[in-house]
């Protein structure tokens, strides 16, 4: 295991992307130390900014305050990487493997198009999470993404594959021109969800804050069996999946009919 | 060698190689999970003449299925991998998607695998949609109730079919009241499955016939009323005989019904215990009985 900690309060970012466990686990500290980063302008060695200590165990542990670090995990393909703390934007963009845990909150851009592996965020993410950016076509295109609490706005857009999970609320324009995908919303979802969309699927389990856009139409009331597997494979993972949730009904909402209109919002329904 | 008074005969039962899979098919309620897995496994006898055989492995809870529903786990054997992937098209087509309420999900892990849902998405009609969840990709197919879930690949393995003995008895009732006991206690085995009706085979059959059109035939030497026209194998006081065939997703799983089958099968009234030998024409496997009812299985007897 290799153990990283800001060695002062960083009072500039810090583009780290060799925050991987690719390239830190498995070789002594000083060699570690070796790697570049920019601080601000300027590139410095990774051992000026951070102690660097290897224990026994597995991964690589970000130990303080790195919200202010960007990319962490950026293109990580295998292994474990723990941040216990805050994350700064970007993290996970781009991963296609492995598994990241954030004990605190994430910047913007968390997940942006990654294509495989799971980020764990234990907290809060913030905007663009899973993400596209600007000029690509697609976000997220595979993996898992299951965010604690809330998430800001633009969650899951132009996502092509893949699963968002958010346990509290999720901001405006969630969903927003995917593709295909999931997103599971536990807590309320804000305005224009699903905006633009052409498959996909966006399960607002805490309610929508407004109605559907009107490019939705209302279909019918059920209990769709997809949801069923997936409720099981959440509530594994801590998230709060009651008995209410598993037996339905939801309202099946489909559009964006200004796109391909094959996407769905599915509205959990209390029964009266 | 005698167990409980029964003369269990030095042969062995000739088994053959399969392809196997498991289905965990759900709904609603333990009811119409039942009835699919019957419309599922329904007319599954025998390879001979129904292309495939399969059978209800058990019940399940609902803790132990991917949706949390009551379902239940059906094992379908084939012989090739065509066959089995064929098969699996057209009965969880015809018998599961069918049937109110349910879902189906594989329940084998696997490199080897075939194509069940990504051929029956295009029932959909273009409406079907995927979704992937821990490696796995779920179709959803709409139909009239809602829609069905059907897993997209199923993993198959290689399995063993016609695991097998014979039940000699002095009355048609003894022999009856016998292998009812061994299908009793071969029913809970987990891995295998007994797909003739209610677990027992009257029509037993041998390899090959006088006809040229037929490749089976019934099995001459343990029909009672042949017994002053062929080269019979009933002794003088056997008047009745059935068969029990297992098909099993590994040797170890034939073996072990065949233990607890011939164990509770060895009971008064019965005069011997034996197995369709066929002299290494029909299989690569053997099952050797006294071996089995001694705990002695040996592992390498297969191809």
């Amino acid at each position: 295991m290799t153990i990283l900690r800001p060695r002062f309060v960083f009072d500039l970012p810090v583009e780290a992307e060799v925050l991987t466990p690719e390239n830190l686990c498995g070789v002594d500290a000083e060699r570690a130390g070796r790697h570049t980063v920019a601080y601000g302008r300027r590139t410095r060695l990774l051992g000026e900014l951070f102690e660097i200590d290897v224990e026994r165990g597995e991964g690589l542990v970000l130990e303080g305050d790195f919200s202010r670090v960007k990319k962490i995990g950026r293109a990580m393909k295998e292994g474990l990487l723990v941040v216990r703390g805050d994350g700064g934007m970007h993290l996970g963009s781009a991963m296609s493997g492995g598994t990241i845990r954030v004990e605190g909150n994430v910047d913007a851009w968390a997940g942006a198009m990654m294509s495989g592996g799971t980020l764990e965020v234990a907290g809060s993410a913030g905007p663009y999470l899973a993400g596209a950016y600007p000029g690509e076509t697609k976000g997220m295109t595979g993996g898992v993404i299951l965010v604690r609490g809330d998430a800001a706005v633009r969650a899951g857009e132009r996502m092509r594959r893949g699963l968002v999970a958010i346990g509290g609320r999720a901001g405006d324009f969630a969903a927003v021109n995917i593709l295909a995908g999931t997103v599971v919303v536990f807590g309320s979802i804000g305005a224009r969800a699903g905006a633009g969309s052409k498959r996909g699927t966006v399960v607002a389990l805490g309610g929508m804050e407004t109605e559907p856009l009107p490019t939705y139409q209302a279909g019918c009331l059920y209990r769709p069996l997809f949801l069923l597997p997936l409720l099981r494979f959440l509530a594994d993972r801590g998230f709060p999946v009651t008995e209410a949730h598993r037996l339905g009904p939801y309202r099946r909402w489909t559009g964006d009919v200004t796109s391909l209109g094959k996407g769905e919002i599915l509205t959990y329904e209390k029964p009266q | 060698m005698r167990l409980h008074g029964v003369e269990i005969e030095e042969t062995y039962a000739e088994a053959f190689k399969m392809w196997g899979t498991r289905l965990l098919i759900t709904a609603e309620s333990p009811r119409w999970a039942r009835i699919a897995a019957e419309a599922a496994s329904g007319f599954a006898i025998s390879v001979i003449g129904c292309g495939c055989e399969a059978g209800i492995e058990e019940m399940l809870p609902p803790e132990r299925t991917p949706d949390g529903r009551p379902g239940t786990a059906v094992l379908l054997f084939a012989p090739s991998r065509k066959d089995l992937e064929a098969q699996l098209v057209l009965r969880v087509g015809q018998g599961v998607m069918t049937c109110a309420t349910t879902a189906c999900f594989c329940g084998l892990e696997g490199e080897e695998a075939v194509s069940v849902g990504g051929k029956l998405r295009y029932f959909g009609d273009g409406y079907q949609g995927s979704k992937v969840l821990g490696g796995r990709r779920y179709w959803r197919i709409p139909v009239m109730d809602g829609e069905f879930l059907v897993e997209d690949r199923f993993a198959i393995q290689r399995s063993v079919g016609g695991g097998n003995f014979l039940v000699l008895a002095e009355t048609a009732a003894s022999a009856l009241a016998s292998v009812e006991a061994a299908v009793a206690a071969m029913e809970p085995v987990g891995g295998a499955i007994l797909p003739f009706p209610g677990g027992i085979v009257r029509s037993g059959s041998k390899v090959g016939s006088r006809y040229k059109f037929l490749s089976a035939s019934t099995n001459s030497a343990y029909c009672p009323s042949l017994r002053s026209l062929v080269a019979t194998e009933l002794p003088e006081t056997v008047n009745a005989v059935y068969e029990i065939v297992i098909d099993g997703l590994d040797e170890e799983a034939v073996r072990k019904a065949m233990k607890v089958g011939i164990e509770a099968a060895a009971r008064p009234g019965v005069v011997r215990i034996s197995a369709g030998n066929y002299g290494g024409s029909l299989g690569q496997y053997r099952f050797h009985l006294q071996e089995i009812v001694a705990g002695e299985g040996k592992e390498g007897e297969g191809p």
